[in-house]
């Protein structure tokens, strides 16, 4: 195994070191989000917040379009994107609903069947 | 000489303390989740042990991308809960035990675990869920001083299930030397399959989970035989959170006695899963 060896599963997203290198600024973005005077500076100017952070034009377009998928492609932590997520009132299960294509309450009565087992 | 009396699993997943927070345990999506926690809760009630140990990660609260420990404890007297976002929940901090973490941590060190060590650590729902499934309702203190193990279960490359068994190991023999006559209650974290983001988002693996309820009793080595693939591919990308759960088991003894286990899809995204185990049926040797 080389040293960037890692499952390559389908639909499946591991947050291993180069995804980590390429979403550092916007994940410090996101960790920056848990104080109400952070979010505060955010919504006043989001793209400015975004620059002062060093995102990527791509980046900076993802979040401010909130393009959940694109911030997972361009480096994002789940983790870390779902503090943005929470600020603007959202679920986990909606950005569920989100990654595979499903309205919010599709995904909820998909979970509450006993979740997808056959992915 | 200090004994391991349980060892105690479950999953973390925030909506199950926020469900506690809210007063919804009674609703129906609910109701049997909470239900399946009864019996244990009932049994730990009347076995509370001097100290404990939780075997846990952090959800970008504790720690950022900054900085990942791969094996890390805290040595505090103190933890605070941790604020995600919004409020922090309504539960007390976390009282720690330093002279026993400054015991585990030399001797983790002497065998060759080199662990992180955290003076100030603000816990998340990570650790305070797992607490809130042992007692419900704290008051003004949990039950007993608790240390956290902090583990790396986010970023690629986790350690290996081999490797954290391994620690839960070299954790029991260290808690068996420390003098005092102390009980310890041991608490591993996480899973059961599941996994929040990509177009597999919403994976569910019941089969796998109900193989390893039943392996964590009686055939821990046989679970930290898999490897990250084997975790991801058949738990999802965030069951990997499991091999936490090997580091309790690897803290007890060979033989254990199954106090009780549920299991209920969903809690949120999850499948929700309980392991109680009494350690006192042998003796360590």
């Amino acid at each position: 195994m080389s040293s960037q060896s890692r499952p390559d599963l389908p639909g499946t997203y591991v947050f291993d070191g180069p995804t980590s290198l390429r979403g550092h600024n916007m994940n410090k973005l996101f960790m920056s989000l848990r104080t109400e005077n952070a979010r505060t500076q955010f919504r006043a100017d989001e793209a400015g917040y975004c620059r002062a952070f060093g995102l990527s034009e791509a980046q900076t377009s993802a979040v401010l379009g909130r393009d959940w998928q694109s911030m997972l492609d361009l480096g994002g932590s789940i983790f870390y994107i779902y503090k943005l997520a929470m600020m603007d009132g959202l679920s986990m299960q909606y950005l569920g609903g989100v990654f595979t294509g499903m309205s919010e309450a599709d995904f909820k009565a998909a979970m509450l069947a006993g979740g997808r087992t056959d992915v | 000489m200090s004994e391991v009396i349980w060892g105690l699993a479950t999953s973390h997943v925030p909506s199950i303390g926020a469900a506690m927070d809210r007063g919804m345990t009674a609703d129906p999506v609910w109701a049997p989740l909470f239900e399946g926690y009864r019996p244990a809760r009932e049994w730990l009630a009347e076995h509370t042990p001097d100290v404990a140990i939780l075997v846990y990660n952090d959800h970008a609260n504790g720690v950022d991308l900054d900085v990942v420990p791969t094996f890390a404890i805290g040595t505090a007297e103190r933890y605070r809960v941790a604020d995600e976002g919004f409020g922090r929940r309504p539960v007390p901090d976390v009282v720690g035990d330093p002279e026993f973490s400054f015991h585990l941590l030399q001797n983790l060190m002497d065998e060759g675990f080199d662990l992180t060590v955290f003076s100030e650590l603000d816990v998340d729902h990570g650790f305070t869920v797992p607490l809130s499934v042992w007692t419900p309702e704290p008051g003004d203190a949990w039950p007993c001083p608790v240390i956290p193990i902090m583990v790396n279960v986010i970023r690629y490359p986790q350690p290996t299930a081999a490797r954290c068994y391994a620690l839960g190991q070299a954790l029991g023999r260290a808690i068996a030397g420390y003098g005092g006559a102390r009980t310890v209650g041991i608490l591993g974290t996480g899973g059961m399959s599941h996994q929040l983001a990509g177009a597999r988002a919403g994976f569910i693996n019941p089969t796998f989970d109900h193989m390893f309820l039943d392996a964590i009793e009686k055939e821990p080595q046989k679970l930290a035989a898999l490897s990250r693939e084997d975790y991801i591919r058949q738990a999802g990308s965030e069951g990997i959170e499991l091999i936490m759960w090997l580091v309790m088991r690897g803290a007890m003894n060979a033989e254990v006695r199954k106090v009780h286990s549920a299991y209920h899809v969903p809690a949120s995204n999850t499948a929700a899963g309980l392991a109680l185990f009494d350690n006192r049926t042998t003796r360590p040797s």
